[in-house]
C-alpha cells in the first residue's frame, strides 16, 4: 500500500450539526487513506455519518454544519484552508460526486444537456455548442441509448436507472481525478442496481478515476472495493484492504455484520443481526460506542474511547482487543470466531 | 396537455352560466319592485309603468333570464338607465383605464415583490429578512383605502410631487398618460400585491433551496449566485406565477376602492355610481364583465401553471 501514492488521505474528521436539541456530531473521528486509482468503500449503517463525510470531504454541508476538527489532504494539500473559490474550481471538476437520490437530484426545468454542460462551460472553458457535443459523448459512455435524442429530454421523462446514468455522466464530464459515489444504487431496482455498479467499475477502470464508493451493502463492497473503512456511529472503526477484511476481519462490528450477510460458501443455519440499536447521537456511550452491543465489551470498553490504531500491515483498527492495555480474556469469542487479544504477554493470564 | 385544455374550458361554461345566473337575480334579490325602485321614490305610475316595460319585466322570470342570456351572448347587455347609452359602450370606456391600473400595479407587485422575496430567502433569519417580513406583513395587513390617503397626503398635499395632483382631474381614458397621474393608486395597489408576491417567493425560494438538486449544482462547482438565480430561482417562481395571475385578475375586479380615493373612472367607480344611482343593467353588466375575467384569467393561470409544471407533475 505504501507504495501507492495516496490521492485523499483523511485524518481525524469532524463535523457537527446545530440542532434545537443541542448539539450532534453526526462525524466525529473519520480517517481513511485512498490511494491513487483505487477504491475505497466506505460501510456503514444508515445513519452512521457516510454522507456527512463525503460532503464534509467537499464542503458542501447544510448551514447548520461545521467541520470542527481534521484535515482533507487531497494531493497533500488540506481542502479545509481552501477557500470556497478554490473549492469551487475542484467541485465537480477535480473531485465530483454522485448521490443516493437520482429521482430528486437533476434539476426538474433543465434538460439533461444542459445540466451536463453546465459543469464543462464552468470548468472546460468550452462553447455551448461544444458542450452540447461532449454531452452526448458522455451521455454514450454511461450507456445511454439514443443519446442525441436523451440529451434533450428533461429529468421526468427518464427513468431513475437513466437518472442516475445521467448523474454518472456529469460527475465524469471534466475527468476528475476522484468520484464520490454515495449509495449511487440504493434507490434503484435490484438489477438495475448490478448494472450501475458494473458500468461505474468499469468506467474507473478506464479512466483510472480514484473513487470513493459509500454503501450499506458489504456485498458491493467486496465486489467493487480495494480498501474498505467500516464506519460506526460518526466514526471509521475499522480500515483494511478488502481482503483482508473479509477474511480476517478483526473488529466486533466488523465480524458481526459479516455474520449477518447471507453467504453461499458455508452451511448456516440462521442468520444473526446484531443484538441492540445503534447510539443516538444525542446520547453517545463515553467508551467504544460498539461498548453497549459488544459481546466482548470490558469495563474499559465502556469507560474509554479506543484511539484508531494502525498495525503492521497499514490497517486500522478502532478496538481495545488489539491494544496493549486489553483487560479482558486473551482469546475472545466474537459472534462464534476467535480472536487473540494482542494481550500484555505475561500479565493476561486467565484468572484460573 | 391539450386534453387537459379542453376539459378545463369545458368546466368554465357552467361557472360563466352560474354567473349570468347570479347577475340577472341581483335585480330580483332586491326587495320591492325593481321598476319602482330605479324609477325612484315619487315617480308617476307612467314613468314605473315605462320602466318596467324597457326592463322587460312583465314577463315570466324564465323567459327574463332567456333573454337576458340570449342578449348577453351577442354582447348586448341592455342600456343604461341614466344615460341611455348601451351598457357596453360605458363599460368600454372604462375597461381600458381599469385594465391599465391593474397592469401598472401588477408590474409593481412582481417586481418589488420578487426582489424582496429573493433577499428574504437568500439572508433568511438575517436583520434585511426580518425587517422585508415586517414590512410585507404591513403591506398585507393596511387597507388599500386607507395607504392610498396616506399617499396622496405625503406626496400630493404634502407637496413632495405635486404634480401627482393630476390624478385628481378626471382621466380622459387609459393609456399614454403622464406617470404622475397614475404613480399613486398604482403604488396603493401594488404594494399590497407585492407584500403577498414577496412572501409566496420567499417560501418557495427555501423550499427549493433545500432541494436535492440544488447540492448537485454546489457540487458541480457552480457559484452561490447561479445556483440561487439559475438552479433556485427558476423552480421557485412556478407557484409564484399563479398570485401573480391571480392577483391581476383581482386588481380589475377589486380597484373599487382605490379607484374611487384616486377620482380614476374605471369599471369600479362605474360599479359604484351605477349602483348609487339604482342603475341595474350597468351594475349587471360590470359585475358580468369582471366575473368573466376573472374566469377567465383564473383559466389562463391554471393553464400556465399546469405548462410551466409539466416537468415535475408527470413523475
Ligand atoms: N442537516 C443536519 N442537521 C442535523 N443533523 C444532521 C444533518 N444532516 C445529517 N445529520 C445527522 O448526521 C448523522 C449522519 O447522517 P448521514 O451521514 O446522512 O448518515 P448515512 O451514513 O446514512 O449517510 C445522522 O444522525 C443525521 O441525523
Ligand atoms: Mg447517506
Amino acid at each position: 500500500m505504501s507504495a501507492n501514492e495516496i490521492i485523499l488521505d483523511v485524518k481525524d474528521l469532524q463535523t457537527s450539526f446545530k440542532t434545537d436539541t443541542g448539539e450532534v456530531r453526526a462525524v466525529d473521528g473519520v480517517s481513511f487513506q485512498l490511494p491513487k486509482g483505487k477504491t475505497i468503500g466506505i460501510v456503514g449503517e444508515s445513519g452512521s455519518g457516510k454522507s456527512i463525510t463525503s460532503l464534509s470531504i467537499l464542503r458542501l454541508l447544510a448551514s447548520n454544519g461545521t467541520i470542527k476538527n481534521g484535515e482533507v489532504l487531497y494531493k497533500g494539500q488540506d481542502l479545509l484552508k481552501f477557500s470556497e473559490a478554490q473549492m469551487r474550481k475542484l467541485r465537480g471538476n477535480e473531485i465530483s460526486m454522485i448521490f443516493q437520490e437520482p429521482m430528486t437530484s437533476l434539476n426538474p426545468v433543465y434538460t439533461v444537456g444542459q445540466q451536463i454542460s453546465e459543469a464543462l462551460i464552468l470548468h472546460q472553458n468550452m462553447s455551448k455548442k461544444e458542450a452540447a457535443v461532449r454531452s452526448v459523448e458522455l451521455l454514450k459512455l454511461v450507456g445511454i441509448p439514443s443519446p442525441d435524442k436523451r440529451v434533450k429530454n428533461y429529468p421526468f421523462e427518464l427513468s431513475g436507472g437513466m437518472r442516475q446514468r445521467v448523474m454518472i455522466a456529469m460527475s465524469l464530464a471534466c475527468n476528475p481525478e476522484i468520484l464520490i459515489a454515495d449509495e449511487p444504487t440504493t434507490a434503484l431496482d435490484v438489477t438495475i442496481q448490478a448494472q450501475i455498479l458494473e458500468l461505474i467499475k468499469d468506467l474507473q477502470e478506464r479512466l483510472g478515476m480514484s473513487v470513493i464508493f459509500i454503501t450499506h451493502d458489504l456485498g458491493v463492497v467486496a465486489e467493487t472495493c480495494d480498501y474498505v473503512a467500516v464506519m460506526y456511529a460518526g466514526q471509521v472503526v475499522e480500515y483494511a484492504d478488502v481482503r483482508t477484511l473479509f477474511k480476517e476481519p478483526k473488529l466486533p462490528y466488523t465480524i458481526g455484520l459479516l455474520n449477518s450477510l447471507p453467504r453461499h460458501d458455508i452451511e448456516q443455519d440462521k442468520l444473526e443481526p446484531i443484538q441492540g440499536n445503534v447510539p443516538s447521537p444525542h446520547n453517545m456511550p463515553v467508551g467504544c460506542r460498539f461498548a453497549p452491543r459488544c459481546p466482548a465489551a470490558t469495563d474499559l470498553c465502556r469507560a474509554k474511547m479506543p484511539k484508531l490504531e494502525t498495525d503492521e500491515n497499514g490497517n486500522q483498527i478502532r478496538c481495545w482487543i488489539y491494544s496493549e492495555e486489553w483487560d479482558g480474556e486473551s482469546e475472545v469469542n466474537l459472534y462464534g470466531e476467535t480472536r487473540i487479544a494482542k494481550g500484555r504477554g505475561t500479565k493476561t493470564v486467565l484468572p484460573d | 396537455m391539450t386534453k387537459f385544455i379542453i376539459r378545463r374550458l369545458l368546466q368554465t361554461i357552467p361557472v360563466l352560466l352560474g354567473v349570468t345566473i347570479l347577475v340577472f337575480s341581483l335585480m330580483h334579490l332586491v326587495p320591492g319592485d325593481p321598476a319602482q325602485i330605479v324609477a325612484g321614490e315619487g315617480a308617476s305610475e307612467q314613468t314605473v309603468e315605462n320602466i318596467r316595460e324597457r326592463l322587460g319585466l312583465n314577463e315570466s322570470i324564465p323567459v327574463q333570464y332567456g333573454t337576458f342570456l340570449g342578449n348577453a351572448l351577442q354582447g348586448d347587455l341592455g342600456s343604461s338607465i341614466r344615460s341611455g347609452r348601451p351598457v357596453m359602450e360605458e363599460i368600454g370606456a372604462r375597461f381600458w383605464v381599469t385594465v391599465e391600473l391593474a397592469f401598472y400595479a401588477t408590474l409593481v407587485a412582481v417586481f418589488l415583490g420578487l426582489i424582496a422575496g429573493i433577499v428574504s430567502a437568500v439572508r433568511h433569519y438575517t436583520l434585511a429578512d426580518t425587517s422585508i417580513m415586517i414590512a410585507a406583513l404591513f403591506g398585507l395587513s393596511m387597507p388599500n383605502f386607507w395607504f392610498g390617503l396616506l399617499l396622496i397626503q405625503w406626496f400630493a398635499i404634502g407637496n413632495w410631487m405635486p404634480e401627482s395632483l393630476e390624478f385628481l382631474k378626471m382621466r380622459p381614458s387609459g393609456w399614454g398618460d403622464s406617470w404622475r397621474q397614475i404613480i399613486l393608486p398604482v403604488l396603493t395597489l401594488g404594494t399590497g400585491g407585492a407584500a403577498i408576491i414577496a412572501r409566496m417567493t420567499r417560501s418557495s425560494m427555501l423550499e427549493v433551496i433545500g432541494q436535492d438538486y440544488i447540492r448537485t449544482a454546489r457540487a458541480k462547482g457552480v457559484s452561490e449566485r447561479i445556483v440561487t438565480y439559475r438552479h433556485a430561482l427558476k423552480n421557485a417562481l412556478i407557484p409564484v406565477v399563479t398570485v401573480v395571475g391571480l392577483e391581476f385578475g383581482g386588481f380589475l375586479g377589486g380597484a373599487v376602492l382605490t379607484e374611487t380615493i384616486f377620482a380614476i373612472n374605471g369599471m369600479g367607480r362605474l360599479t359604484i355610481d351605477a349602483i348609487r344611482t339604482r342603475d341595474f343593467p350597468i351594475v349587471q353588466g360590470t359585475v358580468l364583465v369582471i366575473s368573466v375575467i376573472f374566469v377567465l384569467v383564473n383559466l389562463i393561470v391554471d393553464i400556465s401553471y399546469r405548462l410551466l409544471n409539466k416537468r415535475i407533475d408527470m413523475n
